[in-house]
């Protein structure tokens, strides 16, 4: 991934955006995610909040629920796209049949992580949509 | 109609969220009819289903086993808003699980909370019910699947 800025410490550094319909869900990504080189400029609660939120923070870095209201995850994930071509998205749902996480890819989701999930597996999906 | 194959999927899905989320297995009982109208614990997240399948799938809890569940989960709010925000969740985790074997077509709502004695369960008459009984350390609640 060649995004994102270079800090004062020579690191690179990439702004995180976390979309979910759950505060709790939203608060436990925040909490489990242990990358230094992210930080977290907002949340959303639905696909529309994720693209007014997306207009003032341009995030490099999504994690992205599917079933929302207002608007889904997989309507968002192509209007992200459409908007920055180098978005990293990380689609994060409950919803496990691989339909729906073929058309997520196709849209322009990065990766796929389905819930529950343990800490370690979102802290290994994260570093793949990083590295 | 629900046949046992779907029934176990349900099964399946709450064992699964119980041993990720909670980091703690549950023990599921085994499904059995629900006579009479439902009854429910303090908090009730609510999944409608339509698509080729109708009907609701429903997370019933009380409020100390959710208390629990937040404090595995490393969760420090313990508000109402955050138990309504639980059962939701956990309704919709186990519903969107059951796509695996369901398929795309088995479409989930957003998950609609009900909260206090007496909530209104969406069911169509005659629908018939199948109650998962589920204990989890000294707690009980149960996941309620009705679909045609």
């Amino acid at each position: 991934m060649s995004n994102g800025i270079i800090n004062g410490s020579g690191k690179r550094s990439y702004k995180l955006m976390i979309v979910d319909d759950s505060n709790l869900m939203r608060r436990r990504i925040e909490r489990s995610q242990q990358f230094e080189e992210l930080e977290l400029v907002g949340t959303a609660a639905d696909g529309v909040e994720a693209l007014e939120l997306f207009k003032r923070t341009d995030p490099d870095v999504v994690t992205m629920d599917i079933t929302m209201p207002h608007m889904d995850g997989i309507e968002c994930i192509a209007r992200l796209v459409a908007m920055k071509p180098a978005i990293r998205i990380l689609v994060v749902s409950a919803l496990a049949d691989k339909a729906t996480a073929v058309e997520a890819m196709e849209r322009g989701a990065n990766g796929f992580l389905n819930k529950p999930f343990t800490d370690r597996q979102l802290n290994e999906a994260i570093a793949e949509l990083i590295r | 109609m629900l046949y046992e194959q779907e029934l176990k999927t349900f099964v399946e899905g709450t064992t699964n969220f119980f041993e990720v989320a909670a980091q703690q297995p549950a023990s599921i009982g085994s499904p059995y009819l629900m006579e009479g109208s439902p009854s429910v614990h303090e908090y009730t997240g609510v999944i409608k289903i339509s698509g080729k399948r109708e009907g609701v799938v429903y997370f019933t809890a009380p409020k100390a086993m959710l208390t629990v569940l937040l404090m595995k989960m490393q969760e420090n709010d313990f508000s109402h808003e955050t138990m309504r925000d639980l059962v939701g969740e956990v309704a919709n985790t186990i519903s969107g699980n059951a796509r695996r074997d369901f398929g795309r077509d088995f479409v989930i709502s957003v998950p609609s909370v009900l909260s206090g004695e007496k909530p209104q369960i969406p069911q169509k008459p005659g629908q018939r019910s199948f109650i998962i009984p589920i204990n989890w350390r000294s707690h009980s609640a149960k996941l309620v699947v009705s679909l045609t």
